[in-house]
């Protein structure tokens, strides 16, 4: 039997912590751009369209809508910094909306729009997000499904 | 008064969520100088309304108190503000008054060898001339008396000088300014800059002007200093904050103030 007391537990957590922070920051899922497109699932998996809509509308998530407008007329205020993203798989393939979420400054350097699988190349992070990517593989794949859904 | 016209040729607000406002040169009067737009022309009509009335600006329950402690001595010295520079609502001559005064802020310091502003030449003030302790950044106290100061030259063009030793800090502010930060990696410019003018989501996006602050924001129900709102914009991109009155932040507020140069000073502005 060993018992270990919740107290020792997150002392040796916090110490696993301090070791991680001694290390490269975790890299995000690797992938291969190819002409502007990121056509592999980052994890292999299809995503969920309906758990990807949920997440576009989280305030900490996606956030999308701070941003964009989306047919989704029970949230009020939809942002217009961004390209309206009605009818977008219209516009782009799966592999083009997966690298925009993924790196959007691989397509315009100069775009406001964060990248959300990406923990390289940033500045000044708060140190509870360092290493963090905004949006784990599998929340870029589920947003992918839902916006493959806006067709015109 | 004045101001009270730009509110009847203010565009008019619709519900709850400010029109965006109209870009027709000339429509905003003092509040706009060329390409620069005061926060004050971003703001919903009964935002604007609330700040042009002296009696209902809450900021000026700040003004109040600033005045009531211009003349308190405080500090081993036995002086108080108004011991050295008289009738704040004189203007600035030599030593006494403080109407103009605020126009010129951040200014370089000899003694200091870098840019000081007006927070950090009130506590200049209070530990060498008054032997008192200084004010806390975000203190009540700090918050008025800079409100106090500030609001003397209410209604006078900002006229920061970035020409001579301040140049380089000047300088400092601007890559602040330009330089992405924080996991959402954006800079001050790509809201303020490219997208001054753009809804996110409920919020119209400013210029980011500094010509208000102190500034009453409704959200905070108090005045903030400009610093505090660096640090909020900050935390909002997920980037570390430096702290009030960093030399950071400092020259930051230089190069943001001589952005606002020629709009009039608002102090108390009210903002959402």
């Amino acid at each position: 039997m060993s018992f270990r007391p919740p107290a020792i537990a997150v002392f040796s957590s916090a110490i696993v912590a301090a070791l991680i922070t001694l290390t490269p920051p975790a890299q995000a899922h690797e992938y291969k751009v190819v002409d502007g497109a990121i056509a592999v699932s980052l994890t292999g998996q299809a995503g969920d369209p309906v758990n990807g809509k949920k997440t576009a509308v989280h305030r900490k998530k996606g956030n999308c809508l701070a941003c964009h407008s989306l047919p989704i007329p029970e949230q009020q205020f939809h942002g217009e910094i961004g390209p309206d993203l009605n009818g977008v798989a219209s516009r782009y393939s799966e592999g083009e909306i997966r690298a925009r979420i993924v790196d959007p400054k691989l397509a315009n350097a100069d775009t406001i729009m964060p990248a959300f699988h990406r923990t390289e190349g940033l500045f000044r992070q708060i140190e509870k997000f360092k290493g963090k990517t905004i949006l784990s593989a599998q929340e870029v794949e589920d947003i992918v499904a839902y916006l493959m859904t806006l067709t015109e | 008064m004045l101001h009270r016209l730009f509110i009847l040729s203010g565009v008019a607000a619709l519900g709850l969520v400010a029109m965006p406002p109209a870009s027709v040169a000339g429509e905003w009067g003092a509040y706009e100088v060329g390409d620069i737009r005061s926060g004050y022309t971003y703001a919903a009509e009964e935002t604007r309304a609330i700040q042009d009335d002296e009696f209902g600006n809450p900021g000026f329950i700040w003004v109040d108190y600033g005045e009531e402690l211009w003349s308190d001595v405080d500090g081993a010295a036995g002086k108080s503000c108004e011991s050295c520079h008289g009738d704040a609502s004189a203007m600035k001559d030599g030593v006494s008054g403080m109407k103009g005064v605020a126009t010129k802020y951040p200014v370089f310091s000899e003694s200091m060898g870098k840019p000081i502003n007006i927070e950090q030449q009130i506590n200049n003030c209070r530990v060498n001339n008054m032997e008192a302790d200084p004010y806390k950044w975000e203190s009540k106290e700090m918050l008025s008396m800079t409100t106090y100061v500030k609001y003397q030259s209410h209604g006078m063009p900002v006229n920061v000088d970035i020409s001579g030793a301040i140049a380089p800090f000047y300088e400092k502010g601007k890559n602040f300014y330009y330089k992405r930060r924080g996991q959402l990696d954006m800079a001050c410019s790509n809201c303020h800059v490219d997208n001054a003018g753009n809804m996110i989501r409920a919020n119209l996006l400013s210029q980011g002007m500094a010509n208000g602050f102190p500034t009453y924001r409704l959200k905070w129900q108090k005045p903030g200093s400009l610093h505090r709102r660096f640090r909020g914009c900050n935390k909002q991109v997920r980037a570390k904050p430096y702290a009030n009155g960093s030399d950071e932040y400092v020259n930051l507020e230089v190069f943001l103030t001589h952005r606002s140069n020629g709009l009039p000073i608002e102090t108390p502005a009210v903002r959402n």
